[in-house]
């Protein structure tokens, strides 16, 4: 190991102060803190605390029933990515419906399906547009080509989510976060940048890693000496990717093709201006994306919105793994999906 | 779901440009970026969605400098 990186190691290790919370807000970090080992590597006294960062686990079932409305539609395909397919909406998921006939597709890029939408015209061909920051301005450019070359029949049924508002939300309601460990693929369009007024408001430490163990255990290190010492800055250790600014063309493309509105996370409930909704100018393109908030009655034991909230940990909740709530068989959306909290603390049990 | 993986760029074509993860080679849209060939980008879900300028090794020193900068 590098001689730098063993000393921080060792000052994570031997950390014997205050008891530290920090949250990972992003999931794909929650899947490289187990990948990397890195809990065994920091003191029992730091604590890192999944937050609501996987855009599957906090999209109402309305959307999934939207989606299944259209699946069952003559002369309709709907395409998602694979995450979304287990997800339970009010009468099962795409998953069960797929297996009944419904037109379910699964898609590695929305862009696939422009090249089908163009080889068939005459169904139209309908996107469950899920996603952060970090997606959404790939469905923005699709908007563009689908202008550019004339192609009518595709439509998005958006569930986009911004993080800034869903963290605000979470320093208002849990003054026991220490510090934040920001989302580097959502930080890789927006910057840095944006997290410093909520460092200054709620003066608490936000710091962009990357996915790599050594980003991680830096980032830590960097959250832990800030909060020893009283400072509340924002850290850039992703700077590869992630620039202050951001990515202009990509903010660029969020401005021209969407709108922000309110939006339903669940957990949470409804934030002002959390969605990213397309504008008004391209909504021949929208397949009916507003209103979509109701949401399942989860099992009572079901703690899902606390985990989502970063108020307990997976292995915290009753249903988790002993009381029968596993990926197989699945009673919140943190459980389905390969990004969600309990999913992730299930496979690495 | 935020995944992204940095891929070689082998040949830039309009807005697509041809990238290479350990010899398997892949077509991403390239939008949002204006990568060169023989660059590294990050795809997420068939889009390039920035251009790293230095290689893991490059990253790793970079890193390295930072925890200098903490006062390891």
């Amino acid at each position: 190991m590098n001689e730098q990186l063993a000393k921080i190691v060792s000052y994570l290790k031997d950390y014997d102060g205050p008891e530290i919370r920090l949250m990972e807000v992003c999931g794909t970090h929650t899947a490289a803190i187990f990948k990397g080992a890195i809990r065994s590597l920091i003191s029992p006294k730091i604590h890192l605390i999944s937050g609501p960062g996987c855009p599957v686990c906090v999209t109402p079932a309305a959307f999934i029933d939207k989606c299944v409305e259209y699946a069952h539609m003559d002369g309709h395909v709907l395409y998602s990515f694979g995450d979304m397919l287990k997800v339970p909406g009010t009468a099962g998921s795409l998953s069960d419906h797929k297996g009944q006939g419904a037109h379910v597709e699964v898609v590695y890029s929305p862009f696939e399906v422009l090249e089908k939408a163009a080889a068939q015209p005459e169904v139209t061909h309908v996107v469950a547009a899920v996603g952060f920051e970090t997606t959404a301005p790939i469905y923005g450019l699709m908007i563009r080509e689908m202008q550019e070359k004339d192609i009518h029949n595709v439509r998005l049924v958006t569930a986009i989510k911004t993080i800034l508002p869903a963290l605000t939300w979470i320093c208002d309601s849990q003054p026991e976060i220490d510090g934040f460990i920001c989302p580097g693929h959502v930080c890789v369009i927006i910057g840095s940048d944006p997290f410093l007024p909520l460092a200054e408001k709620y003066k608490k430490p936000f710091v962009v890693a990357g996915f790599e163990p050594e980003h991680l255990l830096v980032t830590i290190y960097d959250l832990v000496r800030q909060i020893e010492a009283g400072e509340h800055n924002v850290g850039n250790h992703y700077k590869n990717a992630v620039h202050a600014a951001g990515n202009r063309k990509a903010l660029d493309v969020l401005e021209e093709y969407y709108t922000p509105g309110a939006a339903v996370w669940r957990g949470l409930g409804s934030i002002p201006d959390s969605g990213l909704y397309i504008s008004e100018k391209y909504q021949e393109y929208d397949g009916g994306s507003f209103g979509l908030d109701q949401d399942i009655e989860l099992p009572p034991a079901c703690r899902c919105a606390d985990v989502i909230t970063g108020r307990i940990n997976p292995a915290d909740c009753p249903m988790f793994a002993s009381g029968s709530c596993t990926p197989t068989s699945p009673y919140g959306p943190c459980m389905v999906s390969a990004e969600g909290a309990c999913g992730i603390w299930y496979r690495n049990r | 779901m935020c995944i992204a993986i940095p891929g070689k760029v082998v040949e830039v074509d309009g807005a697509r440009a041809r990238v290479d993860y350990s010899g398997n080679q892949v077509t991403v849209n390239t939008g949002l970026v204006e990568p060169k060939v023989g660059q590294y980008v990050l795809v997420h879900a068939g889009c390039a969605i920035e251009v790293m300028e230095k290689d893991k090794a490059e990253e790793l020193i970079e890193l390295f400098a930072d925890i200098e900068e903490l006062g390891a």
